[in-house]
């Protein structure tokens, strides 16, 4: 492991943009701009950028307040007025910063939405969340689309046509009321092609894993570097440029033949190549990835980093059909899929990349990914005769991040692959 | 043994049988009959009951059955629900079903449904995604085609087309089924001593395993029997249970709560067989719209549902005041994001509009029932002790 830490230029401009995209957002009352809430997976984000709105993003504002260890004292504070300690942390910890004054986790405050989006997909909470945020700002418009689950592994016609009436009939006149804009499907059109764009780079971008070595991590990485453009500006032209820069450095990494970039510098040695299944800890995210990392350990597939979207099974924007596009985007994210799909992308996953082992990081919070992830272990252990490992914590809540229980049991597994290499041999 | 006391102790057996033999008797004795199990809340039984078969409520293994295998499948911070079933469904006692519902109720059922794939339990799973859109020819033609499906994967098995005739019919007799259900709580809200809480639950949870033409003779007597004088008058306090329509509470914690001091005038113990308000039409020339409509516009409210036209925490005050209820217990299950997320929601305007109220958690299996007591004593104490001598 090199200690001096050399920043590439696309970390660099992915802070700059961040950061500029963060001013906006603050100062967006004063600019006259109207803010959306709303969620990460299956977001309509090219949508709202067609009213020339914000969107704001609960789930990103909790975990950087996990990364910047706010989140504790705000879910405590939620806890206080009546929020059980059974339930979502991302939820406590959004309730807890709003009665806090909703200062964001940068020390700014954070505009109060003009409305509400609810799009959710892959999540039951993700509506009890809305309801919740309905009543704590009385008043806000709020725009609900339902996103039918692929519960028999395939999106059908039927499914796309109701969302688009959903679309047609609610979502678009609210935000054509909120923005004082009318819909303009061109401009719609326009901005769907730089996402088709941007997801046709990000897709390779997750292919080069299956290089050994690995130039990147695609999970602790995929969500530090590759993710957050996605979500934030997905349908932009300089979003379109930032994964060009970023596919061309990592290209040059393969050529080079180097490992990922951690937060001490470049991997020297990959010793182990696995498949997680899982969001990350935010609250200690830098000791959760260094446990990886110092033990040669790189992901090179998770499912996590596919909840913005599959791009990987093919789905890119077409921009021709705009609505009917959103709306199987929005069905297309990993926590729509069902189990048995699930399974087999973890399959591909774990050939294709060619994984030492499968691990699953459970949270404590997430029912949407935790309930039913033993099963899967179990089927994929079975199947492929594939190593697994299991650890568990919690999102944003610290009192459920256990270092020395999760070093136990990532030590253990380490040595499992050890020998099982060694047996192979 | 009096009629009454006769039907308690029969349907007590119904419900604590995980083998559900009521349900495999009735399938035997004819041609082409099948089960569908389906899980909480709401599902439309009488599609089921129109295609020859019965829909069968899976409400968990409870405290009836030790479990062993499911907790190989859930992890600690999971609801116990779930690793009951798979813990019946891996031993044997779904053998003779046919096909299984979960309705879309939250991320654990949801993803419980895909276990049951993966496990191939079944001739089929089906995920019944229920629309959270409740305008007609948007929320209703998906959930049409819900329907659809379902009947489609029951005639697979069965052979068996259903009719305008058969779906009236079975509208019929499910309309019957609720208008007891709805004319003995309305009994009760007056005498509530005339049948406790805990014998209501077996005779309707019973009713949700057999099949429905018994069940409605059995209402019938109970209706007759509670309108006339029964049981003593105590002095309790009046109150409602909410939080607990899916992952039931064993049946002595029911008991406790009755026996520190509380009539339980109205719950959402086992809201899917009173789901829906009002009469369905069962004259229908389209009876599956009739049943979509049902859903659409007669539905009562409920954690799973999407509220914000029609919120929930103002329908349970309301019901709280129709009751005459001096307080609401919110029992919810461990680890139930849906109950939990409402409970600040429907506490706050509690507060707001003067109704009293307490909450505990509580799991299917639980044993110890001490503490829930106590707490519900106190409840009830400061309720009918001191506001009395304050007054």
């Amino acid at each position: 492991m090199t200690k001096e830490v050399k920043k590439d230029k696309s970390m660099v401009l992915q802070k700059e943009m961040i950061a500029k995209q963060f001013h906006e957002l603050t100062t967006a009352k004063e600019q006259g701009k109207k803010v959306v809430y709303t969620f990460v997976p299956g977001n309509l984000s090219e949508l709202i950028h067609a009213f020339d709105m914000i969107p704001v993003y609960p789930e990103i504002n909790a975990l950087q307040s996990g990364m910047r260890k706010k989140s504790g004292g705000f879910i405590k504070d939620a806890e206080k007025i009546g929020y059980s300690e059974d339930i979502c942390t991302y939820v406590k910890c959004d309730v807890g910063m709003l009665i806090n004054g909703n200062i964001g986790p940068f020390g700014e405050k954070i505009p109060s939405p003009d409305l509400l989006l609810l799009s959710y997909t892959g999540c039951f909470t993700f509506m009890k969340w809305f309801e919740n945020l309905e009543r704590l700002y009385p008043g806000v418009p709020v725009a609900m689309i339902h996103t039918p689950y692929q519960e028999e592994g395939q999106i059908t016609a039927e499914m796309v046509e109701y969302m688009v009436k959903q679309l047609k009939d609610d979502v678009i006149p609210k935000m054509e009321q909120v923005s004082g804009k009318k819909y303009d499907e061109e401009k719609l059109k326009t901005i769907l092609s730089y996402a088709r764009e941007t997801q046709e780079l990000i897709n390779q971008i997750f292919e080069t894993p299956k290089n050994i070595p690995s130039p990147i991590d695609a999970y602790f990485a995929g969500v530090y570097y590759i993710g957050p453009i996605n979500t934030g500006f997905r349908g932009t032209p300089e979003a379109v440029e930032y994964y060009k820069l970023l596919l061309e450095e990592i290209k040059e990494r393969i050529q080079l033949g180097l490992g990922p970039v951690t937060p001490e510098g470049e991997m020297t040695e990959e010793k182990f190549r696995l498949v997680v299944e899982g969001p990350p800890n935010w609250t200690s995210f830098r000791e959760f990835w260094k446990l990886f990392y110092e033990m040669g350990a790189v992901i090179v597939a998770s499912s996590y980093t596919k909840v913005g979207g599959l791009y990987d099974l093919g789905f890119r924007h077409r921009p021709e059909q705009p609505l009917e596009s959103l709306a199987e985007y929005c069905m297309n994210c990993y926590t729509n899929f069902n189990l048995p799909q699930r399974i087999t992308i973890l399959k591909k996953y774990i050939q294709e990349y060619k994984a030492d082992g499968f691990l699953v990081h459970s949270i404590k919070s997430c029912n949407s990914f935790s309930a039913g992830q033993l099963a899967m272990m179990r089927k994929l252990e079975n199947d492929l005769g594939v190593p697994v490992g299991f650890i568990e914590s919690d999102l944003v809540d610290p009192r459920y991040f256990s270092y020395s229980n999760i070093k136990n049991r990532l030590e253990s597994f380490f040595q499992m692959l050890t020998q099982r290499k060694l047996v192979s041999q | 043994m009096e009629k009454l006391e006769k039907i308690v102790e029969e349907c007590k057996e119904v419900v604590c049988d995980m083998n559900f033999q009521e349900a495999k008797q009735w399938k035997s004795e004819g041609k082409q009959r099948i089960l569908v199990g389906y899980l909480p809340i709401y599902f439309p039984r009488e599609m089921v009951w129109a295609a020859n078969g019965l829909a069968v409520g899976i409400m968990g293994a409870g405290d009836y059955k030790q479990v062993i295998k499911g907790d190989a499948y859930y992890q600690s911070y999971i609801c116990h629900l779930p690793r009951g079933i798979i813990d019946l469904a891996l031993d044997g006692h779904f053998d003779g079903f046919d096909g299984f519902v979960f309705p879309s109720i939250c991320d654990v059922i949801r993803n419980l449904s895909g276990i049951f794939q993966v496990e191939k339990i079944g001739h089929f799973s089906k995920y019944l995604d229920y629309p959270q859109n409740f305008k007609k020819e948007i929320g209703g033609e998906f959930y049409r085609k819900e329907l659809d499906s379902i009947l489609n994967k029951i005639f697979n098995i069965n052979q068996v087309k259903t009719t305008k005739e058969t779906l009236n019919n079975a509208i019929k007799l499910y309309n019957t089924n609720r208008r007891y259900l709805r004319l003995i709580y309305d009994i009760r809200e007056k005498y509530p001593w005339r049948l406790s809480a805990y014998e209501l639950y077996v005779i309707i949870r019973a009713g949700m395993v057999m099949p429905v033409d018994k069940h409605n003779q059995m209402l019938e007597i109970v209706v007759n029997e509670i309108n006339k004088e029964r049981g003593t008058p105590m002095d309790n306090i009046r109150v409602i249970i909410w939080g607990a329509f899916c992952e039931q509470m064993p049946l002595n914690l029911i008991k406790s709560i009755e026996m520190a001091g509380c009539y339980v005038i109205d719950d959402d113990f086992l809201i899917g067989s009173r789901w829906t308000t009002a009469d369905i039409d069962e004259s229908s020339e389209d009876p599956i719209g009739a049943l979509v409509d049902a859903y659409l516009n007669h539905s009562t409210f409920s954690s799973s549902i999407y509220d914000v036209d029609n919120p929930k925490e103002k329908r349970l005050v309301q019901l709280a005041k129709q009751r005459k209820a001096d307080g609401i217990i919110f029992a919810s299950p461990s680890f139930c994001d849906p109950a939990l997320l409402d409970t600040p929601i429907c506490q706050k305007y509690c507060d707001k509009e003067g109704i009293k109220f307490i909450s505990f958690q509580y799991s299917e299996n639980v044993g110890q029932f001490k503490v829930i007591k106590e707490q519900v004593g106190a409840f009830s104490d400061s309720i009918k002790l001191w506001e009395e001598t304050s007054t």
